[in-house]
Protein backbone atom coordinates (compact mmCIF):
# COMPACT_ATOMS: atom_id res chain seq x y z
CA UNK A 1 0.00 0.00 0.00
CA UNK A 2 1.40 3.72 -1.25
CA UNK A 3 1.55 6.66 1.35
CA UNK A 4 -1.68 7.68 -0.63
CA UNK A 5 -4.22 5.12 -0.71
CA UNK A 6 -7.52 6.81 0.60
CA UNK A 7 -10.42 4.54 1.65
CA UNK A 8 -12.00 5.44 -1.96
CA UNK A 9 -10.19 3.20 -3.66
CA UNK A 10 -12.05 0.72 -2.10
CA UNK A 11 -14.92 1.62 -4.54
CA UNK A 12 -15.00 -0.48 -7.36
CA UNK A 13 -14.17 1.45 -10.98
CA UNK A 14 -12.55 4.35 -9.01
CA UNK A 15 -8.82 3.62 -10.57
CA UNK A 16 -10.48 3.58 -14.03
CA UNK A 17 -12.72 6.49 -13.39
CA UNK A 18 -9.20 8.46 -12.38
CA UNK A 19 -7.94 6.82 -16.15
CA UNK A 20 -10.10 7.64 -17.84
CA UNK A 21 -11.11 11.34 -16.58
CA UNK A 22 -8.13 13.14 -18.47
CA UNK A 23 -9.72 11.98 -22.27
CA UNK A 24 -13.15 12.16 -20.18
CA UNK A 25 -12.55 16.15 -19.90
CA UNK A 26 -10.62 16.25 -23.63
CA UNK A 27 -7.46 17.45 -22.41
CA UNK A 28 -3.87 16.70 -22.13
CA UNK A 29 -1.95 19.92 -20.97
CA UNK A 30 -1.84 20.45 -16.94
CA UNK A 31 -0.66 23.31 -14.89
CA UNK A 32 1.89 22.98 -12.61
CA UNK A 33 0.54 24.36 -9.63
CA UNK A 34 -1.78 21.27 -9.47
CA UNK A 35 1.12 18.74 -9.60
CA UNK A 36 -0.12 15.38 -9.29
CA UNK A 37 -3.53 16.24 -7.90
CA UNK A 38 -4.52 17.48 -11.65
CA UNK A 39 -6.85 14.39 -12.65
CA UNK A 40 -7.90 13.05 -9.21
CA UNK A 41 -11.42 13.10 -7.85
CA UNK A 42 -10.05 12.07 -4.29
CA UNK A 43 -10.18 15.60 -2.72
CA UNK A 44 -13.44 16.31 -4.07
CA UNK A 45 -14.92 12.94 -2.34
CA UNK A 46 -13.22 13.91 0.75
CA UNK A 47 -14.95 17.74 0.82
CA UNK A 48 -17.83 15.74 0.05
CA UNK A 49 -17.69 14.06 3.16
CA UNK A 50 -16.74 16.92 5.17
CA UNK A 51 -19.74 18.35 3.75
CA UNK A 52 -21.81 15.43 4.94
CA UNK A 53 -20.15 15.80 8.22
CA UNK A 54 -21.14 19.09 9.04
CA UNK A 55 -24.43 18.96 7.51
CA UNK A 56 -25.00 16.02 9.82
CA UNK A 57 -23.64 18.22 12.44
CA UNK A 58 -25.81 21.15 12.12
CA UNK A 59 -29.16 18.81 11.94
CA UNK A 60 -27.96 17.67 14.93
CA UNK A 61 -27.02 21.24 16.64
CA UNK A 62 -30.15 22.93 15.11
CA UNK A 63 -32.47 19.74 16.55
CA UNK A 64 -30.52 20.15 19.89
CA UNK A 65 -31.72 23.82 20.37
CA UNK A 66 -35.43 23.59 18.89
CA UNK A 67 -35.70 20.78 21.66
CA UNK A 68 -34.76 22.82 24.53
CA UNK A 69 -36.99 25.81 23.18
CA UNK A 70 -36.15 28.84 26.01
CA UNK A 71 -33.13 27.02 27.83
CA UNK A 72 -31.04 26.91 24.52
CA UNK A 73 -29.65 30.08 26.27
CA UNK A 74 -27.99 28.35 28.60
CA UNK A 75 -24.66 26.85 27.70
CA UNK A 76 -24.70 23.20 27.16
CA UNK A 77 -23.56 21.31 30.73
CA UNK A 78 -21.90 18.17 29.10
CA UNK A 79 -19.58 18.80 26.15
CA UNK A 80 -21.31 17.71 22.93
CA UNK A 81 -22.01 18.38 19.43
CA UNK A 82 -24.01 21.64 20.45
CA UNK A 83 -21.52 22.92 22.53
CA UNK A 84 -18.85 22.27 20.42
CA UNK A 85 -20.03 24.38 17.28
CA UNK A 86 -21.24 27.22 19.87
CA UNK A 87 -17.60 27.48 21.48
CA UNK A 88 -16.04 27.37 17.31
CA UNK A 89 -18.50 30.43 16.88
CA UNK A 90 -17.93 31.86 19.90
CA UNK A 91 -13.99 31.83 19.43
CA UNK A 92 -14.55 32.70 15.21
CA UNK A 93 -16.54 35.87 17.19
CA UNK A 94 -13.70 37.15 19.12
CA UNK A 95 -11.20 37.26 16.40
CA UNK A 96 -13.98 39.17 13.95
CA UNK A 97 -14.42 41.48 16.52
CA UNK A 98 -10.89 42.06 16.75
CA UNK A 99 -10.39 42.35 13.09
CA UNK A 100 -13.32 44.52 12.01
CA UNK A 101 -15.44 45.70 15.14
CA UNK A 102 -18.59 44.11 17.08
CA UNK A 103 -20.66 45.80 13.96
CA UNK A 104 -19.18 44.50 10.93
CA UNK A 105 -18.35 41.42 13.14
CA UNK A 106 -22.20 40.37 13.31
CA UNK A 107 -23.05 40.80 10.17
CA UNK A 108 -20.17 38.72 8.53
CA UNK A 109 -20.09 35.96 10.95
CA UNK A 110 -22.35 33.71 9.47
CA UNK A 111 -20.30 33.69 6.05
CA UNK A 112 -16.84 33.83 8.07
CA UNK A 113 -17.82 31.38 9.90
CA UNK A 114 -18.56 28.74 7.93
CA UNK A 115 -15.57 29.28 5.73
CA UNK A 116 -13.59 28.69 9.38
CA UNK A 117 -15.65 25.16 9.98
CA UNK A 118 -14.77 24.01 6.21
CA UNK A 119 -11.75 24.73 6.53
CA UNK A 120 -10.99 23.68 9.78
CA UNK A 121 -12.91 20.02 9.29
CA UNK A 122 -10.71 19.50 5.87
CA UNK A 123 -7.89 20.19 7.52
CA UNK A 124 -8.53 17.69 10.64
CA UNK A 125 -9.80 15.02 8.37
CA UNK A 126 -6.21 14.34 7.12
CA UNK A 127 -5.43 13.18 10.33
CA UNK A 128 -8.19 9.87 10.18
CA UNK A 129 -6.08 7.41 8.35
CA UNK A 130 -7.25 6.76 5.09
CA UNK A 131 -8.62 10.44 4.61
CA UNK A 132 -6.41 12.89 2.75
CA UNK A 133 -7.27 16.92 3.29
CA UNK A 134 -8.91 18.77 0.56
CA UNK A 135 -6.90 22.01 1.25
CA UNK A 136 -3.43 20.26 0.69
CA UNK A 137 -4.63 20.55 -3.10
CA UNK A 138 -4.90 24.37 -5.06
CA UNK A 139 -7.65 23.04 -6.89
CA UNK A 140 -10.09 23.56 -3.34
CA UNK A 141 -8.19 26.79 -1.88
CA UNK A 142 -8.31 28.33 -5.34
CA UNK A 143 -12.13 27.71 -4.96
CA UNK A 144 -12.23 29.31 -1.45
CA UNK A 145 -9.71 31.87 -1.96
CA UNK A 146 -11.87 33.19 -5.24
CA UNK A 147 -15.00 33.01 -3.38
CA UNK A 148 -13.57 35.47 -0.29
CA UNK A 149 -12.56 37.40 -3.77
CA UNK A 150 -15.39 38.07 -4.70
CA UNK A 151 -17.54 38.66 -1.84
CA UNK A 152 -14.52 41.26 -0.81
CA UNK A 153 -15.60 43.38 -3.88
CA UNK A 154 -19.37 42.96 -3.99
CA UNK A 155 -19.39 43.98 -0.33
CA UNK A 156 -17.30 47.20 -0.79
CA UNK A 157 -19.29 48.15 -3.73
CA UNK A 158 -22.44 47.38 -1.51
CA UNK A 159 -21.03 49.45 0.90
CA UNK A 160 -19.73 52.60 -0.68
CA UNK A 161 -21.57 52.34 -4.14
CA UNK A 162 -19.35 53.44 -6.95
CA UNK A 163 -17.18 55.35 -4.60
CA UNK A 164 -15.68 52.15 -3.78
CA UNK A 165 -13.23 52.90 -6.41
CA UNK A 166 -11.60 55.76 -4.46
CA UNK A 167 -10.12 52.78 -2.36
CA UNK A 168 -7.80 52.42 -5.52
CA UNK A 169 -6.23 55.54 -6.08
CA UNK A 170 -4.58 55.49 -2.66
CA UNK A 171 -6.41 57.72 -1.31
CA UNK A 172 -4.12 60.95 -2.43
CA UNK A 173 -5.39 64.80 -2.31
CA UNK A 174 -7.43 65.47 -4.90
CA UNK A 175 -6.26 69.29 -5.48
CA UNK A 176 -2.72 68.87 -5.13
CA UNK A 177 -0.18 67.55 -8.18
CA UNK A 178 0.44 64.42 -6.36
CA UNK A 179 -2.77 63.54 -8.86
CA UNK A 180 -0.69 62.23 -11.65
CA UNK A 181 0.52 59.63 -9.26
CA UNK A 182 -3.11 58.15 -9.80
CA UNK A 183 -3.13 55.67 -12.80
CA UNK A 184 0.30 54.39 -10.64
CA UNK A 185 -0.94 54.05 -7.43
CA UNK A 186 -4.18 52.47 -9.91
CA UNK A 187 -1.53 49.57 -11.07
CA UNK A 188 -0.25 48.73 -7.89
CA UNK A 189 -3.58 48.44 -6.15
CA UNK A 190 -4.78 45.95 -8.47
CA UNK A 191 -1.51 44.03 -8.50
CA UNK A 192 -2.05 43.65 -4.58
CA UNK A 193 -5.81 42.73 -4.90
CA UNK A 194 -5.36 40.11 -7.24
CA UNK A 195 -2.28 38.95 -5.39
CA UNK A 196 -4.65 38.42 -1.95
CA UNK A 197 -6.28 35.25 -3.09
CA UNK A 198 -3.03 33.53 -4.66
CA UNK A 199 -1.54 33.90 -1.23
CA UNK A 200 -4.36 32.83 0.28
CA UNK A 201 -4.97 29.36 -1.05
CA UNK A 202 -0.88 28.67 -1.60
CA UNK A 203 -0.83 29.32 2.19
CA UNK A 204 -3.26 26.70 3.12
CA UNK A 205 -2.36 24.49 0.69
CA UNK A 206 1.33 24.65 1.68
CA UNK A 207 0.85 24.46 5.23
CA UNK A 208 -1.58 21.23 4.57
CA UNK A 209 0.95 19.64 2.49
CA UNK A 210 4.12 20.34 4.07
CA UNK A 211 2.58 18.86 7.55
CA UNK A 212 1.23 15.81 5.45
CA UNK A 213 4.57 15.02 4.26
CA UNK A 214 6.43 15.12 7.50
CA UNK A 215 3.81 12.83 9.41
CA UNK A 216 4.20 10.43 6.02
CA UNK A 217 7.99 10.74 6.44
CA UNK A 218 8.09 9.45 9.84
CA UNK A 219 5.19 6.84 9.53
CA UNK A 220 7.78 5.09 6.37
CA UNK A 221 10.51 5.36 9.17
CA UNK A 222 8.88 4.12 12.15
CA UNK A 223 5.57 3.18 11.93
CA UNK A 224 4.22 2.78 15.52
CA UNK A 225 3.76 5.80 17.89
CA UNK A 226 6.42 7.47 16.84
CA UNK A 227 4.61 9.60 14.55
CA UNK A 228 2.44 10.71 17.24
CA UNK A 229 3.41 13.59 18.42
CA UNK A 230 3.61 14.69 14.94
CA UNK A 231 -0.26 14.17 14.61
CA UNK A 232 -0.29 16.41 17.56
CA UNK A 233 1.52 18.93 15.54
CA UNK A 234 -1.20 18.42 12.37
CA UNK A 235 -4.01 19.31 14.99
CA UNK A 236 -2.07 22.25 16.01
CA UNK A 237 -1.27 23.63 12.04
CA UNK A 238 -4.41 22.25 11.06
CA UNK A 239 -6.24 25.19 13.78
CA UNK A 240 -3.55 28.07 13.25
CA UNK A 241 -4.33 27.54 9.29
CA UNK A 242 -8.30 27.61 9.39
CA UNK A 243 -7.78 30.88 11.95
CA UNK A 244 -5.32 32.61 9.68
CA UNK A 245 -7.35 32.13 6.74
CA UNK A 246 -10.65 33.27 8.16
CA UNK A 247 -8.47 36.11 9.94
CA UNK A 248 -6.95 37.16 6.55
CA UNK A 249 -10.22 36.86 4.89
CA UNK A 250 -11.98 39.11 7.93
CA UNK A 251 -8.76 42.08 6.90
CA UNK A 252 -9.66 41.92 3.27
CA UNK A 253 -13.56 42.43 3.92
CA UNK A 254 -12.98 45.20 6.30
CA UNK A 255 -10.58 47.03 4.67
CA UNK A 256 -12.87 46.94 1.54
CA UNK A 257 -16.19 47.64 3.58
CA UNK A 258 -14.05 49.91 6.37
CA UNK A 259 -15.16 53.90 5.92
CA UNK A 260 -12.57 56.84 5.87
CA UNK A 261 -12.14 58.49 9.05
CA UNK A 262 -11.40 62.58 8.00
CA UNK B 1 32.58 47.68 11.90
CA UNK B 2 34.20 44.47 11.71
CA UNK B 3 30.60 43.14 11.41
CA UNK B 4 30.13 44.91 8.54
CA UNK B 5 32.99 44.25 6.75
CA UNK B 6 32.25 40.46 7.61
CA UNK B 7 28.82 40.97 5.84
CA UNK B 8 30.15 42.05 3.12
CA UNK B 9 32.89 39.59 2.64
CA UNK B 10 30.71 36.73 2.86
CA UNK B 11 28.50 38.96 -0.02
CA UNK B 12 31.36 39.66 -2.13
CA UNK B 13 32.02 35.63 -2.09
CA UNK B 14 28.92 34.84 -3.08
CA UNK B 15 29.06 37.42 -6.35
CA UNK B 16 32.60 36.02 -6.54
CA UNK B 17 31.23 32.67 -6.94
CA UNK B 18 28.03 33.25 -8.82
CA UNK B 19 30.44 34.60 -11.66
CA UNK B 20 32.89 32.34 -11.62
CA UNK B 21 30.20 29.81 -12.03
CA UNK B 22 28.56 31.93 -14.55
CA UNK B 23 31.65 31.95 -16.52
CA UNK B 24 31.76 28.23 -16.51
CA UNK B 25 28.22 27.83 -17.26
CA UNK B 26 29.34 30.01 -20.04
CA UNK B 27 32.44 27.83 -21.63
CA UNK B 28 30.11 24.73 -21.16
CA UNK B 29 27.73 26.44 -23.48
CA UNK B 30 30.29 27.38 -26.46
CA UNK B 31 31.59 23.69 -25.67
CA UNK B 32 27.87 22.28 -26.96
CA UNK B 33 26.14 21.74 -23.74
CA UNK B 34 23.45 24.03 -24.17
CA UNK B 35 20.03 22.71 -22.40
CA UNK B 36 21.84 21.15 -19.96
CA UNK B 37 23.41 24.43 -18.60
CA UNK B 38 20.24 26.11 -19.13
CA UNK B 39 18.23 23.47 -17.13
CA UNK B 40 21.05 23.71 -14.70
CA UNK B 41 20.97 27.68 -14.38
CA UNK B 42 16.87 27.04 -13.68
CA UNK B 43 17.11 24.84 -11.14
CA UNK B 44 19.93 26.81 -9.06
CA UNK B 45 17.46 30.01 -9.63
CA UNK B 46 14.37 27.94 -8.56
CA UNK B 47 16.35 26.66 -5.07
CA UNK B 48 17.67 30.51 -4.62
CA UNK B 49 14.53 32.25 -5.36
CA UNK B 50 13.35 29.98 -2.71
CA UNK B 51 15.83 30.01 -0.40
CA UNK B 52 16.40 33.39 0.26
CA UNK B 53 12.74 33.91 0.40
CA UNK B 54 12.69 31.45 3.11
CA UNK B 55 16.29 33.23 4.90
CA UNK B 56 14.22 36.73 4.22
CA UNK B 57 11.23 35.68 5.68
CA UNK B 58 12.14 33.64 8.52
CA UNK B 59 14.14 36.07 9.92
CA UNK B 60 10.98 38.71 9.48
CA UNK B 61 8.70 36.44 11.09
CA UNK B 62 10.96 35.82 13.71
CA UNK B 63 11.36 39.34 14.62
CA UNK B 64 7.69 39.84 14.76
CA UNK B 65 6.96 36.61 16.70
CA UNK B 66 9.83 37.55 19.09
CA UNK B 67 8.67 41.42 19.69
CA UNK B 68 4.84 39.80 20.18
CA UNK B 69 6.31 36.99 22.56
CA UNK B 70 8.06 40.33 24.56
CA UNK B 71 4.30 42.10 24.55
CA UNK B 72 3.14 39.36 26.28
CA UNK B 73 5.73 38.71 28.42
CA UNK B 74 5.46 42.25 29.88
CA UNK B 75 1.59 42.01 30.04
CA UNK B 76 0.50 38.85 29.86
CA UNK B 77 -3.24 40.31 30.09
CA UNK B 78 -2.55 41.82 26.75
CA UNK B 79 -2.03 38.04 25.31
CA UNK B 80 -5.40 38.32 23.82
CA UNK B 81 -5.14 41.27 21.87
CA UNK B 82 -1.29 40.99 20.53
CA UNK B 83 -2.46 37.38 19.34
CA UNK B 84 -4.81 38.80 16.57
CA UNK B 85 -2.26 41.48 15.03
CA UNK B 86 0.87 39.42 15.58
CA UNK B 87 -0.86 36.30 13.24
CA UNK B 88 -2.15 38.81 10.61
CA UNK B 89 1.46 40.37 10.52
CA UNK B 90 2.74 36.56 10.05
CA UNK B 91 0.77 35.82 7.47
CA UNK B 92 1.62 39.22 5.64
CA UNK B 93 5.53 37.90 6.17
CA UNK B 94 4.48 34.50 4.57
CA UNK B 95 2.55 36.15 1.79
CA UNK B 96 6.13 37.28 0.16
CA UNK B 97 7.49 33.81 0.37
CA UNK B 98 4.68 32.12 -1.15
CA UNK B 99 5.24 34.42 -4.22
CA UNK B 100 9.01 33.36 -3.88
CA UNK B 101 7.49 29.71 -4.06
CA UNK B 102 5.08 30.65 -7.37
CA UNK B 103 8.28 32.05 -9.21
CA UNK B 104 10.07 28.87 -7.58
CA UNK B 105 7.42 26.97 -8.73
CA UNK B 106 7.25 28.07 -12.17
CA UNK B 107 10.86 27.82 -13.20
CA UNK B 108 11.18 24.16 -11.61
CA UNK B 109 8.29 23.50 -14.43
CA UNK B 110 10.54 24.57 -17.13
CA UNK B 111 13.27 22.09 -16.38
CA UNK B 112 13.18 19.13 -18.69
Amino acid sequence: MGPHVTWFDLIPGIGGLKDSLQPLLGRSWTWQVFQTTHFEITHVLVALVVFLLLVLGAASYRSSVVKLGEEAILPSPRFNIRALFESLADIVFGLLEGVMGEKNARKYLPFLGSFFIFVLFSNLISLVPGFRAPTDTLKTNIGLAVMIFLATHILGFKEHGIRYLEQFTGHLPLKSPLVILVPLMFVIEVISHLIRPATLSIRLMANMFADHAVVGVFFTLIPFLVPVPLMLLGVFVSVVQALVFTLMSATYISLAVAHEEH
Amino acid sequence: MRRNLKVLSTLLFAAVCFFASSAAFAADATTGGGSGSREMGLAIGAGLAIGLAALGGGLGQGRSAGAALEGIARNPQASGKIFTPMIIALALTESLVLLAWLIANALSGKIG
